[in-house]
């Protein structure tokens, strides 16, 4: 019996492996989806709409919360990394979006929009992004200055900067090919951004796949000292980690400027950081640095976009949306609070040895 | 000069869940006496300074003071006992000035009269000869005079018994001149010093008496005349001199014909080592000996480039190499198992698996990831080979007991197939069965050609795994043993040095 015990133990234990940490997202995602449903049970329901120009496209809340959340669920995922690495994490990513954003619109009006000129703006705009990321990292890295007061400089600045690359208050760009972008392209039913999502994921899983990039990420967010013993550089990869952000920064500033084929340097992805490292946390992934899942992250950000979605369908004036939005946020970091989690595993095995216990007696009788 | 008993400490008893840390311990110091303690690695000094100073409680025992027996259960009432305790790092405040740093916490008035108390320290600076001005920034001072800064403080507070714990150990040799000097001043006053240090020859030069401790329990209290460094050494180590038989200093035949498979010339690095010459050849077990602190951890740090190397030239298979960083030491083939496996070695959230592969990994480079198949073979390989007690391979490493983490490094290394493999204290803290187990396994890996480095403090161990021993003190080298001459005799008095 003893024997057997232990074996389901160990299985359960292999089971879950990594994913135990997913626990948190899914039952608040899970939490907002039953919420919902009893509020309104066609609130998920997706149905087909013919937009403006003529497509065919999906509708629906479901659909508006996955596109809404494209740019938090992008830049989560490259700020999971850098509080992997750092043990920290990044508040200029709104800013260094919208500088992103910046580059990319001065390029566009540079001439006339076409394919070519969309991906030289972008990868003009990555370029930049990483290089303002390097800048953030080598504060960290190399200066060993708090993650947080190290992109305080950008968080501050970056606007204004995003601003001097333009000029005007809100510089415009429209084409039809930015428009495809910002929301579909012709013949596709699938928001755009929804699609970059997926790209960005699967971009990074191959990453993660052909490259040593988590496991170097979590030795040195575990132990920076072991780390550089064993051949690895912690500078280079809190560098590589700000640098990633800073493409992902740059992949969301570009969404963000095509939604509206034009740029507000004041309003563009405001806030936008808090949400990132509020995904992080609510992904399960330690804000002190070490193991992570990407997964989590993304996770987290939909969890969040959902919520906010939901407000507004409720008609809660957007005033009032923030309050709302920080009592279920309250509700879901307790949750995944280490004492919850203790007592919840603690619950978890007692009711296992009862039914066990249980089990063994009608075995016996 | 030496007066009456101020301190004794009888009977003392302390535990720790598992640790038996002091037992039955007695000490006594007298008026104007430099009394050293002395001990290895986990004797119970630390732990004794600990008890009188109140930062923990004892189990048994009594402390009394000028003949008062007292209770003393914070730092607060071992300082309001009169007993003041300097640290190796400093605890004062560098920002402040060295009067306010002299004064601040021992009144709680709120309107201070600064003038009054920088004439004060003034005063006392120039009585005691430290060179410092009470309205100096204390952070502008060096690490000596911070030192004594904070002696001064202690000594203005009416202290009967100075504790200082390891005063030295960033100093160079003018500064620790320079607060001995500071120390006999104090010992004329009548203040009794209990001083902690692993230089032994700090200890000859400035202490009457000296105390060693050894596995928590008192060894004995010996006037310094009454007892050769060489006997020092003995007690701290826990064995008895056997003979005298004649110390060999020459290094005796060498093989000569064979190239080194690592060869060390005038190695130095940031760590305060002296220069040093190291060779190995293929197949040799070595060691570094000495006491705790004598840099023979500083010296493979050196070897495998994780202290900044900062001069020396390094020669592999005869070739002229450059060693800069683990990494690079990595790629010439070889491995190192760190001292302290808590912080330096072990990635404790992650997985056996993954800490087992970490290094080859590395070697391999970041675009070549091992498959997940692969890392699961090599995990399975070494576990079952080193015999690692763990749940599965997925178990993080942390939850694992010492002596298992320590099989999972040496793991680590053994998959990377190193020509020359270090080992810093692979046996500490683990207990019996594996501490054999790796012996064994460190004689296996030599008859296979492997290079190995072996470090630890129990001399018999060292006897027993190495055919050659570097013997050093004091940060430098000061002797090599091999062949006949390896007795713990030997050891003990080159560890010593020279007379006795």
């Amino acid at each position: 019996m003893a024997e057997l015990m232990k074996k389901t133990k160990k299985a359960n234990k292999k089971n879950l492996g990594g994913y135990a940490q997913l626990l948190v997202p899914l039952l608040s995602i899970l939490l907002i989806v039953v919420f919902n449903l009893f509020r309104d049970p066609s609130f998920f329901s997706v149905t087909t709409t013919t937009n403006n120009l003529g497509n065919t496209v999906l509708a629906g809340n479901l659909i508006s919360i996955l596109n809404s959340a494209s740019e938090l669920a992008i830049i989560a995922m490259g700020m999971t990394l850098v509080t992997a690495a750092c043990g920290g994490q990044d508040i200029s990513v709104g800013a260094l979006a919208t500088i992103a954003g910046s580059v990319f619109v001065k390029i566009l009006r540079g001439g006339e929009i076409t394919i070519g000129s969309i991906v030289v703006g972008f990868l003009a705009c990555c370029a930049v992004a990483m290089l303002f990321g390097a800048f953030n990292g080598t504060l960290v890295s190399v200066f060993r200055i708090q993650p947080m007061i190290a992109t305080l400089v950008l968080f501050t600045c970056g606007r204004s900067i995003a601003y001097w690359i333009n000029g005007g208050a809100t510089p415009t760009i429209s084409s039809p090919l930015i428009t495809a972008l910002g929301s579909f392209i012709p013949g596709c039913p699938i928001p755009t951004p929804i699609i970059i999502v997926a790209v960005m994921a699967v971009l990074l899983a191959l990453l993660f796949r052909f490259t040593t990039l988590g496991l170097y990420t979590q030795t040195v967010g575990v132990n920076q000292r072991a780390a550089r013993l064993n051949g690895i550089s912690p500078l280079v990869m809190k560098l590589v980690s700000f640098m990633l952000l800073g493409v992902c920064c740059a992949v969301a500033g570009c969404i963000g400027v095509s939604r509206l084929s034009l740029i507000n340097h004041e309003t563009m992805l405001l806030e936008i950081e808090m949400d990132a490292i509020l995904a992080v946390a609510i992904g399960g992934n330690a804000l002190g640095g070490g193991k992570f899942k990407v997964s989590g992250s993304v996770l987290g950000a939909y969890a969040i976009q959902a919520l906010t979605t939901t407000l507004y369908a409720m008609k809660v004036p957007s005033t009032d949306v923030k309050a709302y939005k920080a009592v279920v946020i309250i509700l879901i970091v307790i949750i995944s609070s280490p004492v919850v989690k203790q007592a919840a595993s603690r619950l978890w095995a007692k009711t296992r040895r009862l039914t066990a216990a249980k089990a063994g007696k009608e075995v016996s009788a | 000069m030496q007066g009456d008993i101020v301190l004794t400490m009888r009977g003392i008893c302390k535990a720790f869940p598992g640790v038996r840390a002091l037992h039955n311990v007695d000490f006594t110091l007298r008026a104007g006496e430099v009394h050293a303690l002395m001990g290895e690695n986990g004797a119970g000094k630390s732990t004794l300074i600990k008890v009188l100073t109140g930062v923990y409680g004892k189990d048994a025992g009594v402390i009394s003071i000028g003949g008062r027996e007292v209770a003393i259960r914070s730092p607060q009432e071992a300082q309001k006992a009169g007993i003041s305790t300097v640290y190796q790092e400093i605890t004062l405040c560098p920002n402040l000035t060295v009067a306010e740093n002299m004064f601040i916490g021992r009144d709680n008035s709120i309107l201070v009269p600064w003038r009054k108390r920088a004439k004060r320290a003034g005063e006392i600076l120039s009585g005691l000869g430290i060179p410092a001005r009470p309205n100096q920034q204390l952070g502008s001072c060096s690490l000596a005079v911070q030192q004594m800064v904070a002696i001064a403080r202690a000594v203005d507070m009416d202290c009967k018994v100075l504790i200082l714990d390891e005063p030295t150990s960033s100093l160079d040799d003018k500064e620790v001149e320079m607060l001995f000097g500071l120390m006999r001043d104090l010992k004329a006053r009548g203040v009794g010093i209990i001083f902690v240090t692993h230089f032994l020859e700090q200890v000859y030069a400035v202490s009457d008496r000296i105390t060693v401790l050894r596995n928590g329990e008192l060894v004995g209290e010996y006037e310094v005349e009454h007892l050769p460094q060489v006997e020092l050494v003995a007690k701290m180590m826990g064995k008895e001199l056997q003979g005298l038989s004649e110390l060999q200093r020459d290094d005796g035949p060498e093989d000569e014909d064979s190239v080194p498979v690592y060869e060390a010339e005038q190695l130095a690095s940031s760590s305060g080592i002296a220069p040093f010459n190291f060779a190995i050849r293929k197949g040799e077990v070595n060691g570094f000996t000495g006491l705790l602190g004598s840099g023979r951890s500083e010296s493979v740090r050196a070897i495998f480039g994780a202290d900044r190397v900062s001069g020396g030239t390094v020669h592999m298979d005869g070739k002229t190499v450059r060693i800069r960083s683990p990494k690079q030491a990595m790629k010439h083939g070889i491995g190192y198992l760190p001292e302290d496996r808590k912080d330096d070695g072990i990635i404790a959230d992650l997985s056996v698996r993954e800490n087992i592969i970490l290094a080859m990994q590395v070697m391999r480079g970041f675009f070549r990831p091992i498959s997940r198949a692969e890392q699961e073979k090599f995990a399975d390989e070494y576990i079952r080979a080193l015999e690692i007690k763990t749940a599965s391979a997925e178990t993080p490493v942390g939850s694992l007991s010492g002596g298992n983490q320590q099989k999972v490094i040496l793991a680590r290394w053994l998959l990377t197939h190193p020509d020359y493999l270090i080992l810093d204290e692979p046996t500490r803290g683990i207990d019996v069965g594996t501490k054999t187990e790796i012996q064994r396994l460190v004689r296996k890996l030599a008859e296979e050609g492997m290079s190995v480095t072996f470090i630890s403090s129990e001399i018999e161990e060292m006897l027993r795994t190495c055919s050659r021993l570097i013997v050093m003190r004091d940060r430098r080298i000061v002797g090599q043993l091999r062949g006949s001459e390896l007795t713990q005799d030997n050891v003990m008095r080159t560890i010593a040095g020279g007379e006795g």
